[in-house]
This record gives C-alpha cells, sequence and structure tokens, in this order.
C-alpha cells in the first residue's frame, strides 16, 4: 500500500490520448492498479486520475515519460492527506426478507444507499475511499455479494488552489 | 522541404498529383524502407528535417522499421502517410492499417488528420516536433477524403501544442554545482553522446575540453563530434570500444555526460559501471537523466547552452591536461599498450580491417561514411578517422540491418558534394540494396563497399565465442555460392560493379571507385570469416572484463591511480 501515487493527468482533450497514455504505462512496464478519466472545468482539458504501484525512483521515470507525451499538459501527484480521493461502488447484494434488515443496517453504518430492490437482492451504491470501500465489501461479503463494479479513482487536492495554478510535479 | 523520398498508392494519390509539377524534388524509392532510412540519411547530414512519404496499409508498415530506427536515434524526419477515407477508418477496407496506432511506441507524436482544416496546422507542427527540443520521428496520417478537399490555406499556421515546451537552457545552480566537482575530480571523462552533434556544440566540447583536460570518449552516436586525431579522444567506449575509453570510465571519479544516455552497450553489466564515479549527466530529454544510471548533478538543456556556460563556469579554476598527471599518465599507457589493431589473416584471406583502414585513408575525413549494422559497423568506427561532425551515419539504437544503402542515399542528396561511401555488410546489402536502382536513375552517385565475408558476420562471432561453433543459419552463401554475385548484381542495378580479392588491389580499387562520379559504385570485397570484432565486453558482462582479444584480458596498473 506505501508505494500507491495518485497521479492527476491534465491532457489535452483528444482523440487517442488515452492510448498514449495507457499504452506509455505498458510499454515501459508499470502496472495501473486504477484509471479514471473525464473532462474538467475546461472542456478542452481532460483529467486522469491514476493509481500507481512504484517505487519513487520508477514513478520519477514514468512521469517523466508521461510529462514527454505531447498532449500531456500537467502532472500532479495528490498526497492522499492532502486531498480527497474517492472510488464509486455498485453491489449487489443478496438480501432475503431474513437478511435484509441486517444489510440495511450495515449500508446505514457506512452511509451508503439502496438503489435497487429486488425480492431476493438489494443493489447498493457506495462512494469513498479505497479502505471505506474494502470495509464495507468485508461486511456485506457473508451475505453473498452477487455482483459488483467500482469506478477508478478520483481525486481533488483540498484547499482553495487549484491543480491549474498549483506547482507541477517535474523532477529534474 | 526540398526533398521527399517515397513510394505513391491508392489512398496518396491525390497528395502525389501536385507533386507532378512541384518545385519539391520525389525520390521514387523501390521500398518504403528505403524511403524512410533515406529521410533519416538526408536529415542526419544536413541537420534538415528528412521527409518521408507512403500510402496506407502495407506502405505505411513498411515504413515502420525505419521511423523505430529514427526514433532510437533522435533523427528527425515527418512520415506522410495515406490512409482509407474517413467513412472507411475502422472497417478493415482495403489496405487500412491503423499507423497511429502501430507507431504510437516509435514515434515523437503522430497525427491522424481528422479535417482539411487542420491540415497546415499539423504540417506545422509536425516538423516544429520533428526538429526541436530532442529530435525525433513525426507520422502524420491524411485520409484521402481530406487530401481531396479543398479549404482556405494560410500560412504560417499557429501551432497550438500547450503541452510541449522543451528546456533549452540550462538552471544556474547546477552549472556551479557541475563546475565545483569538476574542480574537484581527479579522474574525470567527458562522456559524449551524439546530442552533441546534434545541438551543433562541436566547437564548444573542444574548448571544454582543452580548457578542463579532461579525457574524452566519443560513442558510436557521437564519432565524429571530437576528433579523433585530438590528443584527448581516448576512442569510442562500449562492447567494442577501446581499451582505454572503457577503462576510463571505469576508473573514473567523474563523469560529465553530454548528450548520451548509459545505453547498455555503453555500460555494460550496469551495476558495475564507472563504480567510482560522481555523475553530471546533461540532456536535453529529462527522462533519461535518472533513466539507468544515478545523476548527482542533473542539467536539462541543451548540449550547445549547457557546454557553453559549462565554459564559462570552470574557466577560472581549469588548468589543461596539467593538472591530472597521474591520469593521463595511465591512460597513456593503456594507450600505448592497447590500441586498436588486429592480427592479419594467416588463411590469406583479406583482412576486412584493412580494407576500411584503407578506404579512411584515401577517402579522407571530409566524406560522410555511413555503415549497416554487424562486424562491418563496428570496425568502420575503429577504423574510419573521423575528425568532422556529421561524416558519420549508423543505425545506433535500433541495430537495423539494411540503413546503409538508403541512408547513404539520402545523405547524398542532402549533400550532394560530398562523397559518401557506404560501408555494408553482404547481410546488410540483401536487406536493401534495391534502391541502388533508385540512386543509378535519380543521379544518386554513392560508392558502396561490401565488406563480403560470406557470413552474417556478428551472429557468426557470437556463435564462435558463445555458441561452440555452432554456426547455425549464418552462412549467406556469397562466398561459396556466390549468390548473389554481387558485381552482377551491381550491374543489373544500373551501377558500376567491382570486386577485389587480395591486399594488393585494395588501394587501387578504392581510388578507381573515387574517380567514377556518374554512377553508383558497388565494391564487394571479399574478405576473410573468421575476423572478429575485438576489443569485446561480453553482452550482460561487466567492462571490467573487457578482452582486448580472444583470451587476452588487459592488465591495469591500479597503483598509479
Amino acid at each position: 500500500m506505501t508505494n500507491k501515487h495518485t497521479l492527476s493527468v491534465l491532457v489535452e482533450n483528444k482523440p487517442g490520448v488515452l492510448a498514449r497514455v495507457s499504452g506509455l504505462f505498458s510499454r515501459r512496464s508499470f502496472n495501473i492498479d486504477s484509471l479514471a478519466v473525464g473532462e474538467t472545468e475546461n472542456p478542452d482539458v481532460s483529467r486522469i486520475t491514476i493509481v500507481v504501484n512504484a517505487d519513487s525512483s520508477p514513478l520519477e521515470q514514468v512521469t517523466k515519460q508521461l510529462n514527454k507525451l505531447v498532449n500531456v499538459l500537467k502532472i500532479v501527484e495528490l498526497d492522499p492527506s492532502q486531498s480527497v480521493q474517492r472510488e464509486l461502488l455498485l453491489v449487489k447484494v443478496r438480501a432475503d426478507r431474513a437478511q435484509r434488515s441486517q444489510v440495511l443496517e450495515t449500508v446505514e453504518l457506512f452511509r451508503a444507499r439502496v438503489i435497487d430492490v429486488a425480492p431476493d437482492t438489494l443493489t447498493i451504491e457506495a462512494t469513498g475511499n479505497p479502505d471505506k470501500l474494502d470495509a464495507l465489501l468485508r461486511d456485506l461479503e457473508p451475505y453473498g455479494i452477487k455482483e459488483m463494479v467500482q469506478s477508478g479513482l478520483v481525486a481533488i487536492g483540498r484547499g482553495s488552489r487549484s491543480i491549474t495554478t498549483g506547482p507541477a510535479l517535474r523532477a529534474a | 522541404m526540398e526533398v521527399v523520398f517515397g513510394i505513391p498508392g491508392g489512398t496518396i494519390l491525390p497528395a502525389y498529383d501536385p507533386l507532378f509539377d512541384s518545385s519539391v524534388r520525389h525520390i521514387l524509392v523501390r521500398h518504403e524502407q528505403g524511403a524512410g532510412h533515406a529521410a533519416t540519411g538526408y536529415a542526419q547530414a544536413t541537420g534538415k528535417v528528412g521527409v518521408c512519404m507512403a500510402t496506407s496499409g502495407p506502405g505505411a508498415t513498411n515504413l515502420v522499421t525505419a521511423i523505430a530506427d529514427a526514433y532510437m536515434d533522435s533523427v528527425p524526419i515527418v512520415a506522410i502517410t495515406g490512409q482509407v477515407s474517413r467513412p472507411s477508418i475502422g472497417t478493415d477496407a482495403f489496405q487500412e492499417a491503423d499507423i497511429q496506432g502501430i507507431t504510437l511506441p516509435i514515434t515523437k507524436h503522430n497525427f491522424l488528420v481528422q479535417t482539411p482544416e487542420e491540415l497546415p496546422r499539423i504540417m506545422a507542427e509536425a516538423f516544429h516536433l520533428a526538429l526541436t527540443g530532442r529530435p525525433g520521428p513525426v507520422l502524420v496520417d491524411i485520409p484521402k477524403d481530406v487530401q481531396q478537399q479543398q479549404t482556405i490555406f494560410s500560412w504560417p499556421p499557429t501551432l497550438d501544442l500547450p503541452g510541449y515546451r522543451p528546456t533549452l537552457h540550462p538552471h544556474g545552480k547546477q552549472i556551479r554545482e557541475a563546475a565545483r566537482l569538476i574542480a574537484q575530480a581527479r579522474r574525470p571523462v567527458l562522456y559524449v553522446g551524439g546530442g552533441v552533434l546534434k545541438a551543433g556544440a562541436t566547437d564548444g566540447l573542444r574548448k571544454l575540453a582543452e580548457l578542463t583536460g579532461m579525457p574524452v570518449v566519443t560513442t558510436l552516436m557521437a564519432l565524429g563530434s571530437f576528433p579523433d586525431s585530438h590528443p584527448q579522444h581516448l576512442g569510442m567506449p562500449g562492447m567494442h570500444g577501446t581499451v582505454p575509453a572503457v577503462y576510463a570510465l571505469q576508473k573514473a571519479d567523474l563523469l560529465v555526460t553530454l548528450g548520451a544516455r548509459f545505453d547498455d552497450r555503453v555500460t555494460g553489466k550496469l551495476d558495475s559501471f564507472a563504480p567510482d564515479a560522481k555523475v553530471v549527466h546533461a540532456d536535453i530529454d529529462p527522462a533519461e537523466i535518472g533513466k539507468n544510471r544515478h545523476a548527482d548533478v542533473p542539467i536539462v538543456g541543451d548540449a550547445r547552452h549547457v557546454i557553453d556556460e559549462l565554459i564559462a563556469a570552470v574557466s577560472h579554476t581549469s588548468g589543461g591536461v596539467e593538472q591530472y598527471p597521474s591520469w593521463w599518465a595511465a591512460l597513456n599507457d593503456l594507450r600505448e599498450r592497447y590500441p586498436l589493431g588486429y592480427d592479419e589473416p594467416t588463411d590469406g584471406t583479406l583482412a576486412p580491417q584493412y580494407v576500411i583502414e584503407r578506404i579512411s585513408a584515401l577517402v579522407g575525413p571530409d566524406a560522410i561514411y555511413c555503415a549497416g549494422v554487424g562486424q562491418h559497423q563496428m570496425w568502420a568506427s575503429q577504423f574510419i578517422q573521423f575528425e568532422k561532425p556529421g561524416s558519420w551515419l549508423n543505425s545506433g539504437g535500433a541495430g537495423t540491418m539494411g540503413y546503409a544503402v538508403p541512408a547513404a542515399m539520402g545523405a547524398k542528396v542532402g549533400r550532394p558534394e560530398t562523397e559518401v561511401w557506404a560501408i555494408d555488410g553482404d547481410g546488410c546489402f540483401q536487406m536493401t540494396n534495391q534502391e541502388l536502382a533508385t540512386c543509378a536513375l535519380e543521379g544518386i552517385p554513392v560508392k558502396i563497399a561490401v565488406i563480403n565475408n560470406g557470413n552474417l558476420g556478428m551472429v557468426r562471432q557470437w556463435q564462435t565465442l558463445f555458441y561452440e561453433g555452432r554456426y547455425s543459419n549464418t552462412e549467406l552463401g556469397t562466398h561459396k555460392h556466390r549468390i548473389p554475385d554481387f558485381v552482377k548484381l551491381a550491374e543489373a542495378l544500373g551501377c558500376i560493379g567491382l570486386r577485389c580479392e587480395s591486399k594488393d588491389d585494395v588501394d587501387k580499387i578504392i581510388k578507381q571507385a573515387m574517380e567514377i562520379n556518374d554512377a553508383p559504385v558497388v565494391i564487394d570485397f571479399t574478405v576473410g570469416k573468421d575476423a572478429m570484432v575485438w576489443p569485446m565486453v561480453a553482452a550482460g558482462t561487466s567492462n571490467d572484463e573487457i578482452m582486448f582479444a580472444r583470451d587476452v584480458r588487459p592488465t591495469f596498473e591500479e597503483d598509479d591511480l
């Protein structure tokens, strides 16, 4: 866990940019733990949040290689303590009449939400940092998880400064 | 842009039509790989962007090797490819290939043009990207229907590259820190790579070297950046480098690395490379710094600016070669004991090294020399006397067999007044010699010296040394069966074909070739197959284990240091 780094990569919103970024990771033998991409407040700019598992020296190398991509505008590493990090989880849990109230209690406890109800299942939506979602899943597991889907992590720095005005990650 | 190397085809036809009466010279090659290497040779010889052009599908994929080659050696070329019309993209249409996807890992950047309006801007960006910063190949893929549409043309367009900001000027603090390390060093070495040639920084390099008195080693990509005849030049480091150059790096207490990238062929086994050295590493590409070897002083910048600022920073502390008496004594001792050389073959065959030595002696340092990949390339790097920048073209990083003939063609087109010699192997030559037809028809009188040992010589050398002489698939039959007969082949391709089989004829035949300037010349130098390239650091071993010749390990007098 200690080697995980969250990179926020601002890129030009152009076709094929995601392939350039993800291709670079596989080509240079770096593993991506999680990846999420979407538009930003500026429609010409997309933001890719990448969680990588790497020591500091390979991380520096991958950052430099990313910076070389012509469509990459800026890279910032988000420290978990200085940023808000969230994933979205949708999970379908076995919950017949006998179990339902216990499942709902867990949902309540994790401030998750029930978004679909069927006679024998509940579908639950939860957001949070990866640790919280892991804990929720651990609690739900005994009831029987029929299906789950998880988004990549998105993250944003705390405080008033925005990523576009703050310093970039640019190791010499 | 003055010259394009290419071959037309279905989806690039609309671009070829205006070329019919254009002032741009188009050279019709015989294979797209030839177009790519010719563009590379042109770029390396002139410092300008080389341009190649091909149709979609196989035309484009045939460029791939040449693009990968240019990428590894940071050569500025622009490849223009036709693509199927926009509505057909993604349908597996006839001659469709996703060349943008294919070349993603081997281009500095690439474009698929979406509308005719953006074409002028993209072309301008392509040339800008190719030539600036760390140079490299850029591919522009243009769908046929985009080529056929009309748009309002305005020039120059505004470049839109917000994410592209190469750092040219080094940080003053890092320069001062480098100067401090240089002042403290007792065994420094200037480790010079191809970046110095690309930056046009060779005058500065010489000044810096003479000012500081540091020994200089020049990598395969940097030959010609510092005169071979200069007393401070120890030669090329690396797998087939000179003993003094390899030793200097291993024993150095400071490497001043300029535009080089600690390639595995230079470092040998990385964790035993230059174990006592602090490293100053200057490169225009920040990703090269610290990639293979930790840099104590990282300097991001163009080699010319870096060298100029280093000169200013060290000028008051430096005292020339006299300040390192024991270091130079040790290096000079090695130079005396382990000079580059070769044994005269005992079986009466012609020594390949002798042929190359004589070409260098007779043709001189003003010519451009171009090599393929293998033994002949290493001998050329060792036995040609390089004195000037831009006199040596080869495929260094990619190691592309077949590079020499088309690259020589491109170089000759770029510098028609300069004599261009390709030193090629019989294996390499058979990969791309069809471009001699292009040379013959287009009036490009290159000289091709085929160092014909009848084998894939470098592979054979490794089989001799590491596979108990089991020569699996390295015999080409160019000796035994004389297939092909290179003299007849040359003539069939519209060139003059000459053959040389004995030492006594070498000078005469080289001179004969030099006198022919109205046609390309191919010389079949039939040489012995057992000659080997020495010195050698076997792949994956430490530079400390360099062999001067087979079973001959150099001895170093450690006490001198």
